[in-house]
């Protein structure tokens, strides 16, 4: 079989199991944010923090809750990681540095999952199995909670009401990622990933080497951080360390877990409105958008333009021979176009215009289909605003889901989509213009500019995938990256949620003949036209500076 | 103004709580469930894939290696894997992260086709791709057919082994995409290395 003709059917594959799980997925998600019943465990969950799951939220009540627990979740990670010498299963390695413990904490909490440390060399099993796998489930949790708040400011009317962080957030670990993340972990192992508490094993090659094979709970962290879309593996060479993903399977296995929760959110959002074809036309402009990105990253990586790759007759460096091109060109995209970052591959070592497309695809937003929660969220704001220009050009008031779109929501919609821009474009202005930061640049010319505005871009979006050739270990970049991360994950909430405040106090409008359809393709193609323009008006003369003065 | 600071205190604490109760879920008994079926039900591959020669263990089917001699150089008796930007050390798995269009990548692609040419005994043309390019872990420990078949002659010669049955044990080590469709074909160095062991007892 050729090389195309197997990739082609594996993105079949990939194609054809989202499409069938994304219906009864989406469905279960929906039942379990609908629910009115607690399930024991979360029972007991409550009565320990104390709250009534009950009690009926307004924004700001949701966003203190969503505020309060990221920051208290910022503040142990980092401690957890300065104490990290005295506490037990440690492999006795020291404290993290204060600058990078800051930037991890802010990375994991925010679901970016940047590491600008190597897992394997650097945090012992307890920091990694109890603080840093513990954000992966929870700033995912976090995101989807925020994602149906919105959802039930759509749906609901004359109330304000959003509904219950903590129940929210609880039932989103316990019903939907726990149970998932546990079977995957169990196929991950019997397929080779390693799940121990042990030592690093020493073994001696049959040429008299010393090689210490790393160990730890791999196969549990690896689970949620493709669930997650969280993307910070347990070692430096993430999702191509061959204990994380150990054959062509699990490669399958993992892009489909990174996939699955942000391809089914727009069902659970259309059932929880009363109407899946509402989510329809959401997911199938996601769709377009990751589909695009694939056959163009996976054409430019068999053919291979760039002079070191083509001197060496294929894209393989810094790929694996058993994921080929293709298997690593459909991770790269997918992982870029949630909010992931993990890596079956290294990024920089693409061709130029294949990382051009992977940072447009964190460009977009991260919203096709984009990270656990924010991917809907985002998606719907972006809506908001398709709708809001489709409206300008006919001259009428816009509506989406029965809801005006007024001055209010349009500013708080457009604020939401103006931060994590300027997060990176002044980012990487300064990074750029100050003396010392461009010296972290592996490679001159217009790749060592990619490599930084990656990384603004990536951190920005809670992305976390790099262009690791960068230095990204300094003060400055651990300092500006782990802001950026902060500030590009919560302060869209507060727009957000502060919209959904608006929009479920609003009273539903009747559609009327001139109501824009939003069940309808013409919706789609709007919504992906809104998504690129927005993105392409940005960030066009920074992408014209990096990756197309490369590739072109 | 006291209200607020009670409030924002109840909440605080209120979000610990949370997150103690949830790391006790998801951080600890998580993990361990896991590990204790992982252990229980595939400890072989929970533990490494640990690969043994004569009882004793020699690395990991997993990990790629180095086949090198006593001076560091490669060792024309063994399969030799692709280059490594982390030179197979387990502990530090990573790439070179250079560019496909970087001078420094087009020079050590050129200097490599020429050492791997040489050291087999081949044209620099007939070099595949992944003889002359470093892996994304650094511990890749496969390469493909191509250049496992490439290399059989030159082992057989170093060995004084017969030429055929040297290429039969490449052929016998090749594996398929998964399923036929998923990934590539490849070749694992460490096993065939070890049934080349085998061979030349």
């Amino acid at each position: 079989m050729s090389p195309v003709l197997a990739d082609l059917l594996q993105v079949s594959a990939l194609i054809a199991a989202l499409a069938l799980v994304h219906r009864p997925f989406g469905d279960h998600m929906a039942a379990v944010y609908r629910s009115t019943r607690h399930l024991r465990v979360e029972r007991w969950t409550y009565r320990a923090i104390g709250v009534n799951p009950d009690a009926e939220q307004r924004w700001p009540a949701y966003l203190r809750g969503v505020l309060a627990f990221s920051a208290v979740s910022v503040l142990f990670l980092y401690l957890v990681q300065r104490v990290q010498d005295r506490l037990p299963l440690s492999l006795g390695f020291q404290p993290i540095s204060p600058d990078q413990a800051f930037n991890t904490a802010a990375s994991f909490t925010s679901n970016t999952n940047w590491q600008s440390y190597s897992g394997e060399s650097a945090m012992g099993h307890l920091v990694q199995t109890g603080g840093l796998a513990v954000q992966n489930f929870l700033s995912a949790a976090v995101g989807m909670a925020v994602a149906v708040a919105l959802v039930r400011g759509f749906a609901r009317s004359r109330t304000g009401e959003l509904g219950n962080f903590w129940a929210d957030l609880v039932r989103g670990t316990v019903r939907i990622l726990l149970p998932v993340a546990t079977l995957a972990a169990i196929v991950l192992v019997a397929a080779g990933a390693v799940q121990n508490l042990s030592d690093h094993h020493a073994v001696t090659s049959v040429t008299g080497v010393t090689q210490h094979l790393p160990s730890g709970a791999v196969a549990s962290q690896e689970a949620i951080k493709d669930l997650g879309t969280n993307g910070g593996g347990v070692f430096n060479a993430n999702s191509a360390h061959p204990f994380e993903n150990p054959n062509a399977l699990t490669n399958l296995l993992e892009i489909f877990l990174l996939t699955v929760i942000p391809f089914s959110l727009p069902r659970t959002f259309g059932s929880l409105v009363g109407d899946v074809r509402q989510g329809r036309a959401v997911v199938a402009a996601m769709a377009v958008i990751w589909l695009t990105g694939v056959v163009l990253v996976t054409v430019l990586e068999f053919q291979h333009p760039g002079a070191a790759a083509q001197a060496a007759g294929g894209a393989m460096e810094g790929k694996e021979v058993r994921f080929g091109e293709g298997g690593s060109s459909l991770f790269a995209v997918s992982t870029t176009m949630t909010s992931t970052g993990a890596v079956n591959s290294f990024h920089s070592s693409f061709s130029g215009l294949s990382g051009g497309v992977l940072l447009l695809g964190m460009m977009l937003g991260e919203v096709a289909p984009g990270g656990v929660g924010s991917g809907l969220y985002g998606m719907l704001v972006m809506a908001v605003i398709a709708v809001f220009v489709a409206g300008l050009m006919v001259g009428r008031t816009p509506e989406y889901l029965g809801k005006k779109i007024r001055a209010r929501e349009i500013k708080l919609a457009a604020c939401s989509v103006l931060i994590t821009p300027t997060l990176v474009l002044v980012g990487t202005a300064l990074a750029v213009a100050l003396p010392t930061p461009p010296d972290s640049a592996r490679n001159p010319g217009p790749h060592g500019f990619s490599e930084i505005l990656y990384a603004y871009t990536s951190a920005s979006n809670n992305n976390g995938s790099a262009f690791a050739g960068l230095n990204a270990d300094t003060d400055w970049y651990n300092t500006t990256l782990g802001l950026a991360m902060l500030l590009g994950r919560f302060l869209p909430m507060v727009f957000v949620l502060a919209l959904a405040g608006s929009l479920a106090e609003q009273r539903p409008v009747p559609a009327t003949a001139g109501t824009l359809q939003t069940t309808k393709p013409l919706f789609t193609q709007l919504l992906v036209g809104a998504v690129l323009v927005v993105a392409g008006l940005t960030f066009f003369p920074a992408l014209a500076l990096g990756p197309l003065a490369e590739g072109l | 103004m006291n209200a607020t600071l009670r409030n924002t205190s109840r909440l605080t604490f209120a979000a610990l709580r949370a997150l103690l109760v949830l790391s006790l879920i998801t951080g600890v008994l998580y993990p361990l469930v896991v590990t204790g079926v992982a252990q229980g039900a595939f400890p072989d591959q929970a533990n490494g894939s640990v690969v043994e020669l004569d009882g004793r263990e020699v690395g990991s089917s997993l990990v790629g290696q180095t086949w090198n001699d006593e001076d560091g150089n490669p060792d024309p008796r063994w399969f030799q894997p692709r280059p490594s930007a982390a030179d197979y050390d387990a502990e530090a798995s990573g790439a070179s992260n250079l560019a496909a269009d970087s001078p420094e990548l087009l020079e050590l692609v050129r200097e490599r086709r020429a050492r791997v040419a040489a050291f087999n005994g081949v044209p620099e043309s007939e070099v595949p791709v992944d003889a002359v390019t470093a892996s994304g872990s650094g511990l890749d420990p496969h390469i493909s057919p191509r250049y496992a078949r490439l290399q059989a002659d030159r082992v057989a010669r170093a060995r004084d082994l017969d030429g055929a049955a040297v290429r039969t044990l490449v052929d016998d080590a090749v594996r398929s995409r998964v399923a036929g469709f998923l990934g590539e074909p490849r070749v694992n160095v460490l096993q065939l290395n070890l049934d080349l062991a085998e061979l030349d007892r």
